[in-house]
């Protein structure tokens, strides 16, 4: 979010130096040096990203080598179709997001505010679809805690699906802790782009991101892909 | 500060919609082989192929989406370092 983002004017004195546009700040030299820099801040926070979320993957990778049985039985009751259609969902809203940050340098405002109003819905979508699994797991006592039941892995009603011994099926809190844990909090990144989505497209509808000063919009892309890739592989490793 | 030397930076460069479109089938082809995939049983080779698919999946985001492929070398390089530091 820009604090100069609808009404880049300079309100105060202002020394006499080159003619430049109102969102270059005085800390730059060039246009394509804010436009870089900012860009590169961006990158360096979604590495940081790529630290927390690398974390969770690991713990998930190293227990499934451990408890192999009771990990493959828990993912087995994940939803593929689900699954597979919140992936879609979150890549057409990617693919949404790209076309708004091209709406902005095309300086098209209409564009701009139809791309962000899709990625938003199809954000909403994702969110709706992970609230429906996270009930299927509630229903089906898979929440790891007192509510957990083994019954399904020890006594499984599938006939292709191999009994666990109780102790191993028990491992499969551990499922469905990771799960709740690596998918709860990409839920919470998502949430936090479409409230910043929200900002943005308010701030677009009163002018701003049009006027060349499209770094914003930029930056919030490279979140909301990074979300995406969070996703791709979420879906990919525990389903 | 003079700006005689003046900041070394990068031209922008504006990706269209057919190349996103393309890259978005791309990606739509590669979700469905994936599921696919999952049907087939390969042993070991599984989650191999899964996970291979997702980083392929990942770069061309990374690439087009993301705007790596015409960005600064600079930029290549604190992303291609991190991606494969941090993910690797």
């Amino acid at each position: 979010m820009d604090s100069q983002a609808i009404a880049p004017g300079h309100a105060e004195p202002h020394e006499v130096h080159e003619e430049h546009p109102a969102y270059l700040r005085h800390h730059f030299v060039t246009v394509d040096q804010q436009r870089e820099t900012a860009s590169f801040g961006m990158w360096l926070f979604l590495l940081t990203e790529i630290m927390f979320f690398g974390g969770l993957f690991m713990a998930y990778l190293l227990y499934r080598n451990w408890y192999y049985d009771a990990f493959v039985a828990s993912s087995n009751t994940l939803g593929i179709g689900l699954g597979t259609t919140n992936t879609a969902v979150l890549i057409l809203s990617s693919f949404t997001m790209a076309m708004g940050v091209y709406s902005a340098e095309t300086r098209n405002r209409k564009g701009l505010l139809t791309s962000l109003s899709l990625t938003i819905l199809l954000g909403l979508t994702f969110l709706g679809i992970k609230t429906i699994e996270y009930h299927d797991k509630y229903t089906e006592h898979h929440i790891p805690g007192a509510s957990f039941s083994v019954e399904d892995f020890v006594h499984p009603t599938d006939k292709r699906d191999v009994p666990l011994a109780p102790d191993m099926a028990q491992h499969a809190q551990l499922f469905f802790f990771l799960y709740f844990a690596m998918t709860g909090m990409h839920a919470l990144h998502m949430i936090i782009g479409i409230s910043i989505l929200f900002v943005l497209l308010y701030q677009a509808y009163h002018g701003a991101y049009v006027n060349g000063h499209t770094s914003t919009i930029d930056n919030f892309g490279l979140y909301w892909h990074f979300v995406d890739i969070v996703w791709i592989f979420l879906s990919r490793c525990c389903i | 500060m003079s700006t005689e030397s003046g900041p070394v930076s990068h031209e922008h460069h504006i990706v269209g919609p057919k190349t996103y479109g393309l890259i978005l089938a791309a990606l739509m082809v590669l979700t469905a082989t994936t599921t696919g995939a999952a049907y087939i049983e390969m042993g070991v080779f599984n989650p191999i192929v899964a996970i291979g698919i997702a980083c392929l999946k990942a770069v061309l985001v990374i690439l087009f989406f993301m705007h790596i492929r015409y960005s600064s070398k600079v930029m290549m390089l604190t992303v291609g370092a991190g991606f494969s530091r941090f993910w690797c």
